[in-house]
């Protein structure tokens, strides 16, 4: 049960929280002009790292807000 | 009193190069080494494992097989599988007390009595085994199904593979090791891959804190650490690491007769030979690498759990644990060659690992012996997250198995 | 025995009990164990595999031996508290379940702290009073019925106990649970604490781990026979429970520890058989004042007896005994430390694994750091919890230490097992495993003590491997030559059993996933409805009449729908008001097709792809006012849709004005369907002007119904048949349903016909003809794909398997025999296809139904290039039988679309 910081929200449960993967992945400008190879490196492809990782999470279940931060996946620390 | 043999393996150090280097220990590492050997004849191979032989997701799964999936691609491979599985005892020469009670896949709603009936048809057509039960039929199979009408979402139907059921684990894992070990695969514990040798685009060994080690072609094998060692390599996987958690009960009297699982309420369950249950929980959402989860996770599970088996209300939990699943986008696995030459994959398997494993290695040996897919590979290349040609079986995977 | 003074029992409180049927009389204050040993019994159950006489062996939660059946199916007798009339039975290694009905109500506590204090003994008791002292909002938590712990056994420090249990009791901010087990240490000090009936989850800025410590055993020949028990639990049985196990005692050790244990009982122990050439001197001659022989440097080679020991057998010498007590060392309780992510390290000096670095806030104190002695606990344990309640914001001076003697411990000799029959050397009681079978998994290869945890299953027992745990660890590492034990198995989740009913707690039953009504639910139940579960939503499935079965009610709705007029409760679909002025623009963003341009009091169907292409949602969407719109989703999908919305919108278009409310429930929706709807319309709403010039096609209006509610009406269809949606506020919902159906003119209507009359309209429903595979060109819906504007997905219908030929298309499919109707979910093939498996299936039908207005029956499919096998037969072979059918267009019933104005 992770300790999550909401920023509008403050430490709260994990359960009150949707996981978003990887943060920093934005949407193509021009998708059309992407190849088959970039569009599916966008749609499936994320880094997986074994340590620090900037993730997305959402506090679903209070204020909504999407936000970022980094955890470490080994330790399950949150950085910042 | 011991299930096992007196000889298991030797403890080598590693040589210079080898053939093949199988990077992961786990049970598909150890079964790929052993097909390399038997059916190859490629025996110039280690096997290279970071802790001991079979310790990840191998020693944390929850032993179901089956091979009732809905795709064709899958029902080959997994199929295939479940073949293999019948004879393995006796291939292997090591009782992996492979043990076909039957697995039922319940259905709660009308949209699961569709789907469930879909894919018994498909199983039937592609050659596995699979029979429609109504709620008194799921009953007589298996009596402590709660199957009253008045719960929450009650049982509408299953699904039954009767051929489908458990094995033990451990001794799989060590039935392979013992195998590829006598026909010359060295086993190498302790051994972390730290790098790759590479000449131009091609790898030529591997680093590890035991000295360079150099290698004909290397295949990975390591689940949930698949990304972190692929991206030594310069590759990057379509997998994410997550937490899947399983926990064993007490040791009961006989209770339960085959294996149960439901997607709408989130249970798989088993009896273990010695008589503990053993059940899965759900994926936690988060990636990591921590082999531990959530306690919510676990206590959601036991409430699904009572739903389905108000008998279980006084059993206890003995032991939870997690293990690392190397989940894809489309719940199938990857198996084939990677963009580095002589760099070979296979990992993806997610919560579906264990079941698969005889098939995983017969296809991965033949990729690795010759080059190239085999027939029952093909499809879960890599090359699909490009073309779009995914095999989704997130229907089958809904629940982690 | 039953010593005649002393413990912390009520002699005046005679409990009577059973074991294996045999009634006894225990006192109050006894635990089973100490209460069968008052009674003389000793020895349990034999042996789970080997069949072995055995005995209680610990006082506590590391009992191996002691497994009894109650209500539970296993238990130890160690641990449960004595009641009147408790019904034991001894276990052979497996509980039973039965199916008895529970009639304890379990629950959950949040609990939120500023220092958590795990373990009661003294360095826990001290720790709890400097941090509740402070102010500091402080939870103890020990296991045990009354706080001390090792006091209790040593019969220490008795009177400053009490005051402390008072003080702590007394301390506002201060909680004190007892019989409550922490079980579970997870991420950012999240500790899961385990009482009979309540579960709490305890989130503490600040953990101090007071969890003492454990017994180790001793591994000899025959050192499973009942009589040979810790010796810290033969002193515990006597000082707290006076319960005396044996009249003529033997002890042996490797340390310190055990001579307490001697000298509380001197008087029935003859001798102290000590592995060290030198025990410390002062209590060598403590001993010989006690009249105790101490035989340095010795060790017990083999218990003697048959059915219970008899003596033991040390060199040379066989000494007669009737309980040996038994001290291999102690092990510190790291196991929540370690589920903490807390490091160990191995000591050499004190022969142990002890606690090396945190990695959460926390302290870890006393025993279970490894201090033994009493001052140096009560000195951990002050000092902990005052720095624990500093760390988090409290202040106050470390309290004065009742107890400053200076006790010194001097250092174990450990003894791993000894020459002699291996295979009689036991080194995990409880599954049988003994020195014999750890050779045979080292001699196989093994090296990793999980790999002989695994092989010989030492440690994987009720107990976990408290006693045979680092007992193994020391047999591997001897066998193997290696200098000092390897390291441990890894400690998990949960520390001691904790029952499945606990973990469920209140989720179960009704409570299990709350049932969504909608708030004409009553009205449905009063008329008979049938229900279907849609996501947590109750719906009604259908409305059968007495002696009517499903099909006939079925086609009755939905002839009415047809021809005359029906109603359905729609208020289930997902309902998102979206406002803001960029609201529009972002719709186009998202759906298919394009919103930006829809007049407002108009409506339009919209369909939702994920990224990758495949069909999401679908629904209506209303343009309310410029800057604003209601968007309806599928039941199943209102939270995902919401969630998809709210994910787009923050994260890659912040700079959007457009903001989403979950309205769902805050609207009752009735869908007023058939050629006769504006009549009903006309009494129900007789201010809307609802003929066909006024009131167009996809199009709504706010009005007030004849009772004055304030409704949205919206003409849309899902069902080809004119129709009219009456939105009123969700709290309206069951008085307007009310007078709708007081006008006795409609048919009500559930989700089965819903289905029906929208199938033979071609009109899919997501999640039952799609499956996260399907495109909308799949669906035959490229008219709804926008060529103009960019949106979510649209990249990927250029893909290589989106643009494939054969892509599985919808169709409809006509059977042959218009009586057969084909079961939802039939695989497809073609016409002569071998039936060898594997067979090349064409796909497979994803609704089927009978037709009213047809008078047959029909489906529709997901078919292989299926548009290009219009005309064509396939055949779905099912277990009993094969079904012909027709691949046809997948619309039915007025392809004109002439029906919808009624």
């Amino acid at each position: 049960m992770l300790l999550i910081p909401c920023p509008w929200c403050g430490d709260r449960d994990e359960t009150e929280f949707h996981y978003g993967g990887q943060a920093g992945v934005p949407y193509p400008e021009r998708p059309a002009e992407l190849t088959d190879e970039q569009w599916g490196e966008y749609l499936f492809v994320r880094d997986n790292p074994k340590g620090e990782f900037a993730e997305r999470w959402s506090h679903s279940a209070g204020c909504r807000r999407w936000f970022n931060l980094v955890r470490n996946t080994a330790t399950h620390e949150i950085v910042r | 009193m011991s299930e096992h043999p007196d000889r298991l393996w030797r403890n080598p150090e590693p040589r210079a190069g080898y053939d093949v280097v199988i990077v992961g220990g786990g049970g598909h590492g150890l079964a790929t080494a052993y097909y390399l050997a038997a059916n190859h004849g490629i025996r110039n191979v280690a096997v290279l494992e970071k802790g001991w032989l079979a310790g990840g997701n191998m020693a944390r799964n929850t032993t179901i097989i089956r091979s009732n999936y809905l795709w064709d691609e899958s029902a080959a491979i997994y199929e295939h599988a479940l073949k293999l599985w019948e004879g393995l005892s006796a291939e292997l020469d090591y009782d992996i007390l492979f043990s076909q009670r039957g697995v039922l896949n319940l259905a709660h709603t009308l949209q699961d009595v569709r789907e469930g009936s879909r894919r018994v048809n498909a199983n039937r057509l592609n050659g596995v085994d699979a029979e429609w039960l109504d709620p008194d039929e799921v009953r007589k199979f298996c009596p402590i199904v709660n199957t009253s009408p008045d719960v929450r979402y009650p049982v509408l139907g299953a699904t039954l593979q009767p051929r489908a059921g458990i094995a033990k684990h451990d001794h799989v894992a060590w039935a392979f090791a013992r195998r590829a070990d006598e026909l010359g695969v060295d086993l190498i514990q302790g051994c972390e891959v730290t790098g790759f040798r590479k000449h131009g685009n091609k790898v030529i060994g591997v680093e590890t804190n035991l000295g360079p080690i150099m290698a004909g072609r290397v295949g990975l094998a390591a689940a949930g650490h698949s990304s972190v060692l692929a991206s030594l390599a310069g590759v990057r996987l379509p997998v994410q690491s997550h937490p899947l958690q399983a926990l064993v009960s007490e040791l009961l009297e006989p209770v339960h007769p085959c294996v149960v699982m439901s997607n709408h309420v989130h249970v798989y369950v088993s009896q273990a030979h010695k008589g503990e249950l053993v059940m899965g929980a759900g994926i936690d959402p988060y990636n990591s690498y921590a082999q531990r989860g959530s306690v919510h996770v676990i206590e959601q599970q036991m409430a699904a759990a009572l739903e389905l088996f108000p008998i279980f209300a006084r059993a206890h939990v003995l032991r939870t644990w997690g293990g690392i699943v190397d989940v894809t986008p489309d719940a199938s696995p990857v198996i084939g060659p990677t963009p580095v030459d002589n760099l070979f994959v296979n990992c993806g398997w997610g919560t579906g690992g264990f079941k698969a494993t005889p098939a995983s290695g017969w296809t991965y040996a033949h990729t690795l012996a010759t080059g190239k897919a085999h027939p029952l590979n093909e499809p879960f290349a890599l090359e699909r997250f490009t073309s779009g040609a995914l095999i989704d079986e997130h229907g089958a995977a809904a629940v982690a198995h | 025995m039953r010593l005649p003074e002393g413990g912390r029992i009520d002699r005046t409180k005679p409990l009577r009990f059973t074991v294996d049927g045999i009634e006894h009389t225990g006192c109050a204050g006894d635990t089973l164990a100490s209460a069968m040993i008052a009674n003389g019994l000793l020895t349990v159950a034999p042996s789970t595999y080997l069949g072995r006489p055995r005995g209680i062996f610990a006082a506590g939660v590391d009992e191996p031996n002691a497994l009894v059946q109650l209500d539970d199916p296993m238990q130890l007798a160690t641990t449960v508290e004595l009641v009147d009339g408790l019904a034991a039975t001894t276990l052979r290694g497996k509980g039973r379940l039965t199916d008895e009905p529970d009639a304890a109500r379990y629950d959950k506590r949040n609990a939120h702290c500023d220092v958590l204090v795990v373990g009661g003994g003294p360095a826990g008791v001290a720790a709890a009073l400097a941090a509740g002292r402070t102010g500091a909002r402080t939870i103890l938590a020990d296991e045990q019925r009354e706080l001390g712990g090792s006091l209790l056994t040593e019969n220490r420090l008795l009177d400053w106990l009490a005051d402390a249990v008072e003080e702590l009791d007394a301390l506002p901010e201060t909680r004190v649970l007892t019989g409550t087990t922490a079980f579970g240490y997870y991420d950012q000090n999240f500790v899961a604490c385990a009482s009979k009936t309540r579960l709490w989850h305890v989130r503490a800025k600040h953990v101090v781990l007071a969890t003492g410590a454990h017994e180790r055993p001793l591994v000899f020949v025959d050192n499973d026979l009942p009589g040979i028990m810790l010796a810290s639990a033969v002193r515990q049985y006597v000082n707290r429970y006076a319960a005396l196990p044996g009249e003529n005692i033997v002890v042996a050790t490797t340390n310190d520890g055990a001579y307490g244990t001697a000298f509380d009982l001197a008087g029935r122990v003859s001798t102290i058989v000590d592995s060290r050439s030198e025990p410390p001197a002062e209590l060598v001659n403590r001993a010989r004042e006690l009249g105790i022989e101490v035989l340095a440097g010795s060790t017990v080679r083999q218990a003697l007896g048959t059915q219970r020991i008899g003596g033991v057998r040390v060199g040379d010498r066989e000494i007669a005994c009737d309980v040996l007590a038994v001290s291999g060392g102690w092990n510190p309780a790291v196991h929540l430390f370690s589920q903490s992510q807390g490091k160990t390290r191995y000591d050499e000096r004190k022969a142990a694994f002890v606690p090396d670095k945190s990695v959460q806030a926390q302290h870890i104190v006393g025993a279970a750091n490894a201090v033994y002695d009493l001052t140096g606990c009560l000195d951990e344990g002050f000092s902990a919890g005052i720095e624990a309640a500093k760390m988090t914001g409290f202040d106050g001076e470390k309290p004065a230490a009742p107890y400053t003697a200076r006790e010194v411990i001097t250092d174990p000799h450990p003894v791993w097992f000894v020459d002699g029959p291996e295979g009689r050397q036991f080194v995990d009681l409880q599954r049988d495993v003994t020195v014999a079978d750890v050779r045979r998994a080292t001699g196989a290869g093994m090296r990793s003590v999980e790999h002989v945890k695994r092989y010989t299953t030492i440690g994987t027992a009720h107990d976990q491997g408290k006693t045979s745990g680092f007992a193994a660890i020391g047999v591997i590492a001897q066998l193997l030559g290696a200098e000092s034990p390897q390291g441990t198995t890894t400690y998990r989740p949960p520390y001691t059993p904790v029952s499945f009913a606990l973990l469920a707690g209140r989720d179960r039953g009704e409570l299990h996933d709350p049932v969504r009504k909608t708030p004409m639910h009553d009205w449905h139940v009063r008329n008979g409805a049938v229900f279907e579960n849609v996501g947590q939503w109750k719906r009604p499935w259908y409305y059968p009449q007495p002696g009517e079965d499903m099909k006939a009610a079925v086609l009755r709705e939905c002839r009415a729908a047809r021809t005359d007029v029906a109603v359905m409760d729609a208020s289930t679909l997902g309902k998102i008001d979206i406002q803001g002025p960029d609201a529009g623009e972002f719709l186009n963003r998202v759906y298919t097709n394009a919103f930006a341009k829809l007049k407002v009091g108009h409506c339009r169907y919209g369909l939702l792809c994920k990224a990758d292409g495949m069909v999401f949602d679908d629904g209506v969407v209303m343009r309310v006012a410029e800057d604003r719109f209601l968007a309806t989703t599928t039941t199943g999908n209102a939270a995902a849709v919401l969630d998809w919305f709210e994910e787009w919108a923050q994260t890659e278009w912040p700079d959007l004005e457009v903001w989403f409310t979950s309205v769902t429930e805050q609207w009752a929706t009735i869908a007023v369907v058939g050629p006769q709807a504006r009549v009903v319309l006309a009494i129900v709403a007789p201010d809307v002007d609802c003929s066909q010039d006024a009131f167009d096609f996809m199009t709504f209006k706010d009005a007030f119904l004849a009772d004055g509610t304030p409704a949205r009406i919206a003409r849309v269809s899902f069902s080809g048949e004119l129709a009219f949606e009456i939105n009123v506020d969700g709290r309206a919902g069951a008085r307007v349903w009310d007078a709708v159906m007081a006008t006795g003119l409609p048919t009500p209507y559930g989700t089965e016909t819903m289905h029906v009359l929208r199938a033979e309209k071609g009109y899919v429903i997501v999640g039952q003809d799609t499956d996260g595979t399907v495109t909308p060109q799949d669906l035959g819906m490229e008219w709804i794909v926008s060529p103009r504007k960019d949106f979510v997905g649209k990249r990927s219908y250029q893909r290589p398997d989106a643009t494939r030929p054969d892509r599985k298309q919808l169709v409809g499919l006509l059977p042959t025999d218009p009586d057969e109707l084909l079961p939802e979910g039939a695989q497809l093939i073609a016409p002569d296809t071998p039936l060898t498996p594997p067979v090349p299936m064409l796909g497979h039908v994803t609704s089927s139904y009978h037709s009213a207005a047809l008078e047959r029956t029909f489906a529709l499919a997901l078919v292989k290039g299926g548009r290009q096998l219009i005309g064509r037969t396939v055949l779905a072979p099912l277990r009993d039988r094969t079904i012909a059918a027709t691949i046809t267009e997948p619309i039915f019933y007025d392809p004109e679309g002439a029906r919808r104005d009624g």
